[in-house]
């Protein structure tokens, strides 16, 4: 059983197409890994699945259902951590994860002892009450991550969930995350740089470039494929090794901008 | 309810939190009563137009409420781009519903502000004819708000970044405020300026405060109900509407 599927997926931005006629299929209680170089057309694809953007055209099913015409019955299947922030500095943490709570309808009881239980759970407890600007990269990244586990999804969404964080935070999500998807059957689709992170856990992986997928597999069979030893070195081999540059937008200046006047 | 509760609560946390920002917003309306009503104060009182504050301090009321509010609006641009926008729209919950939760709590907002200068006139010498009025006046106060936050957020919805800002208040905002009876008597005023001003929604808004406050109306209350109430379901609707459009 597929819980996403993808047929000619096509987005484009003017003349630039980000996403070139992509499929996929993610089965129901996988883990998923979608990999790429920057800009390739990860993000694009995630904010398609997550209703954030409407493709230009193509087909896709989340959960049963279409994200274009069943907007909120797609959005109540997943959990999504994006790759950059997405809380709100000014509320304290417990509040970020309040908030997240009642728009997801998470009836009060059950909230406040999960959000207990998830802050336990990233460590971050004894930071409740205190505002998320005060909070470092990694403890932000710890706090989006522990939201979005809050409603208990059927899909995770990961967007890079571990850029930035030590060795031992990324193993201890991970474990978590895998032990999710063991025993609650939640799939998880994520994105990553980290070659050994996908090898590790994804069952299924993709790779897509310049806004194509150009393989699909195992990691075994990907490696089988381009007769190289490593992950890395059939990803290397599969997308070559020209460095890429991502189109910035107003939105990552701004971003920019902002993180050179809170230094 | 809850979610527009909590997304109220949000706006309301947030404008409470930075002290800063309240006090930074008082300074102009000081400087407005203290600039405007005393040095204008005898030459209005010579042109026979009676006590400058008196005529000023509704004006100057209903111009903290009109910035606050499209300020609010406009903050969904920084959710924007601070990510947390994206927090709100990948959720179950409908657009609409967003855009009420964030409009009542901008409003709000702007209609505390609003109070909070109402006591400072005080201090300048501004007397209310009718004290029991001053309630039904808070209410037209909130209409203003409601007004002008959908407004804002409506803006909000089509801009990505704050390089606009300055555009929407040097030729949106502050003609609003300037071109409104705010400031001076709408009565026999050359033909352009009087018709712009009759076309401007918050004229409407700042003649029903001052006439609740101070007795004198140009229009009148029932039309200034009718073209606020009407501004509040016009604004209310294109911005949900083009809430509902906003791609990240």
């Amino acid at each position: 059983m597929n819980i996403i599927e993808t047929k000619n997926l096509t987005k484009k931005f003017g003349n630039i197409t980000a996403v070139d006629n992509v499929s996929f299929k993610v089965e129901k209680g996988g883990i998923f890994a979608f990999l790429g170089p920057n800009g390739a057309g990860k993000s694009t694809t995630i904010k398609i699945l997550t209703t954030l953007l409407s493709p230009t055209s193509g087909e896709i099913m989340v959960d049963g259902r279409n994200p274009i015409k069943e907007q909120d019955a797609v959005r109540a299947s997943f959990g999504i951590v994006f790759q950059d922030p997405s809380l709100d500095d000014e509320l304290t943490a417990w509040e970020n994860m309040e908030f997240h709570g009642v728009l997801y309808g998470v009836p009060k009881n059950v909230r406040r002892k999960r959000i207990t239980e998830m802050l336990e759970f990233v460590e971050l407890s004894d930071r409740k009450d205190d505002f998320v600007k005060n909070f470092s990269g990694g403890m932000k990244r710890r706090l989006e991550i522990a939201r979005g586990l809050l409603h208990h999804p059927k899909i995770l969404f990961l967007d890079e969930p571990t850029l930035g964080l030590d060795p031992q935070t990324r193993n201890h999500i991970w474990k978590f995350i895998q032990d999710l998807n063991k025993e609650e059957g939640m799939t998880i689709f994520f994105t990553t740089h980290y070659m050994e992170e996908a090898d590790r856990v994804a069952n299924t992986i993709a790779i897509i470039d310049h806004g194509k997928i150009v393989a699909q597999g195992s990691s075994a069979e990907l490696k089988l494929k381009t007769n190289t030893n490593s992950l890395e070195e059939a990803f290397l081999a599969l997308t070559g090794t020209v460095i890429r540059e991502e189109e910035v937008k107003g939105v990552d200046r701004m971003r920019a901008g902002r993180r050179m006047w809170h230094k | 309810m809850n979610i527009i509760y909590i997304l109220w609560m949000r706006q309301l946390k947030r404008y409470f939190r930075s002290k800063a920002r309240i006090i930074g917003s008082l300074g102009q309306p000081i400087l407005f009563l203290f600039a405007l009503g005393f040095g204008f104060g005898p030459i209005f009182q010579k042109a026979g137009g009676g006590n400058y504050i008196e005529f000023l301090a509704p004006g100057v009321i209903c111009m903290s409420i009109l910035f606050t509010a499209v300020f609010a609006g406009i903050e969904v641009i920084w959710d924007k781009q601070f990510g947390f926008l994206k927090e709100t729209l990948v959720a179950p919950v409908s657009r609409i519903k967003i855009m009420f939760g964030r409009t009542l709590g901008g409003a709000t907002v702007a209609t505390f502000q609003g109070v909070v200068v109402f006591i400072l006139s005080l201090l300048f010498g501004f007397t209310p004819t009718n004290i029991a009025l001053i309630p039904l006046s808070l209410i037209f106060m909130f209409m203003i708000a409601l007004v002008f936050t959908a407004l804002g957020t409506t803006i909000a919805s089509l801009l990505d970044d704050m390089q606009g800002f300055q555009l929407i208040m040097n030729f949106l905002v502050m003609p609003l405020f300037f071109l409104s009876g705010a400031l001076f008597p709408l009565n026999g005023l050359p033909g352009a300026i009087g018709t712009i001003a009759s076309a401007n929604p918050f004229s409407y808004g700042v003649d029903a405060v001052r006439g609740l406050l101070t007795g004198i109306f140009h229009f009148n209350l029932m039309i200034d109900f009718g073209i606020l109430t009407v501004m509040i379901v016009l604004f209310l609707g294109i911005g949900s509407y083009l809430f509902r459009k906003i791609q990240i």
